[in-house]
């Protein structure tokens, strides 16, 4: 653990503060300072970083006077959430607890009370830490992320959005304004699981299952895997298996089988080895398949 | 930087550094010392403040952030000698060792019974999540929080 090998208790280096208050501002101060600036919104990431000199930035652009980026709204196509919602805000929305029960369970599963009143979802995103755990459940809803920049807005797939390790498709000068979560399909089942080393840990491997059943097989079909490999995965391969499927164990071990195989070994993995992830990305698909599948029944 | 936070509802004026921090400056500029630091990566919960009524934690927060916010700490939780329900609750009930962690397991209880008036056993345990104390164990906590639930309740 490194948690003494520096003092958390100031932030050791000396930067530049901007609020822009609209988004034109934050890109022109975006492009003009480049590498040289860090987004903040929630904070809980970059300040601890900060303090412990694993992030070094000459300025910080404070992101949360924008007016407009923090909202929950129910649309037509889905729910448009703002990059700087609160993971407190998602956590306690009816709407989306009503519309989107995935978020509710994924955002409750962050943090303790105090980290969710700083923690943003669009910071849970752009920190492309592959154990997110938002984006492993908005992987599974086929979330729409809205980019702004020069040139004006962009969309992008969230399985685009994520370039890789600790990257996301962000040009300079562009930054995540908000996000779409269409609705999952009616009568979708939707269940997240994730297991750390605390309960307030980030995970160590999290999937997110949403399934509709037709005739009692299995129809719409998406399963998400986190913290084990560069990016949150979709693993299209255990997909087809279910897809048309009776929810039986033996198929659920063969869909298993294939969501270990994505585990891609990294050479420094603190929190747990590759076989550890596999057995354990196993044991919570099967217990996410399960809970997705019966939640699926109790809506038919 | 010039700003203002009111903190416990009084207005104060100050002269930041934007490498400040909230906790920092409570700590240092207004001797407020009952908010503590602890592992300072978002773990223990000892620098629990409330920002604008939320609990959040005091070492994370840039203090130039908190321009024209509210800030509550554990100094403005008694009225002048009169403590709060949830202070007396925690002692009533032996639920402080050392004290370190207590400012923070108030505030966040604080935060806790004005959403949720009257929390069940897993409620509490859920929410006090993020708040660490290392002498006394929980149960004892767990009691103070259903002993200052039923306080503030009557």
């Amino acid at each position: 653990m490194s948690i003494n090998k520096v003092n958390t208790h100031i932030i050791p280096i000396d930067f530049q503060y901007h609020a822009p208050s609209s988004l034109d501002e934050a890109v022109k101060l975006l492009e003009e300072y480049g590498n040289d600036a860090k987004i903040l919104a929630g904070g809980t990431d970059l300040i601890p970083h900060m303090k412990q000199r694993k992030v070094e930035t000459k300025h910080i652009i404070n992101i949360k006077k924008i007016s407009g980026l923090e909202s929950i709204v129910e649309t037509e196509k889905g729910v448009e959430i703002g990059a700087i919602t609160k993971l407190r805000t998602i956590e306690l929305s009816p709407l989306i607890k009503e519309k989107l029960p995935l978020l509710h369970e994924a955002a409750k599963s962050v943090g303790s009370v105090q980290i969710r009143n700083l923690a943003t979802v669009g910071g849970n995103l752009c920190n492309a830490s592959p154990s997110a755990d938002m984006a492993t459940p908005l992987l599974a809803l086929d979330t729409v992320v809205h980019v702004y920049g020069r040139e004006g807005k962009k969309d992008y797939n969230l399985e685009e959005f994520f370039h890789g390790r600790g990257e996301v498709k962000l040009a300079p000068g562009e930054l995540l304004t908000g996000m779409t979560v269409p609705y999952a399909p009616k009568g979708a089942g939707m269940a997240f699981e994730k297991i750390g080393w605390t309960t307030f840990d980030i995970a160590t491997v999290n999937v997110a299952a949403v399934m509709t059943l037709r005739d009692g097989k299995i129809d719409h079909c998406r399963v998400t895997l986190g913290a084990c490999s560069p990016a949150p995965t979709r693993v299209y391969q255990a997909e087809t298996i279910l897809r048309g499927e009776e929810p039986t164990s033996k198929v659920f071990d063969e869909a298993v089988y294939l969501i270990a195989a994505c585990v891609e070994p990294r050479e420094r993995w603190r929190r747990a080895p590759p076989e550890y992830r596999r057995k354990s990305s196993q044991a919570l698909a099967i217990d996410a398949f399960t809970r997705a599948v019966e939640q699926a029944r109790r809506l038919a | 930087m010039e700003i203002e936070i009111i903190v416990n509802g009084k207005n104060k004026k100050f002269d930041v550094k934007p490498n400040t921090l909230l906790l920092n400056l409570l700590r240092e500029d207004l001797h407020l010392t009952g908010s503590k630091y602890g592992c300072g990566i978002g773990e223990c919960g000892a620098c629990t403040v409330h920002l604008e009524g939320e609990a959040v934690l005091g070492c994370m927060v840039l203090a130039i952030d908190a321009e024209g916010k509210r800030v509550d700490t554990i100094e403005g939780v008694a009225d002048g000698d009169k403590l709060d329900p949830v202070q007396e609750a925690y002692i009533e009930e032996g639920a402080i060792q050392c004290g370190f962690c207590t400012p923070g397991f108030v505030m966040t209880t604080k935060a806790l019974l004005k959403e949720n008036p009257d929390p069940s056993e897993d409620e509490i345990r859920e929410y006090l999540k993020g708040n660490y104390c290392r002498c006394t164990g929980y149960v004892n906590i767990v009691r103070a929080v259903q002993a200052a639930a039923k306080k503030t309740k009557s």
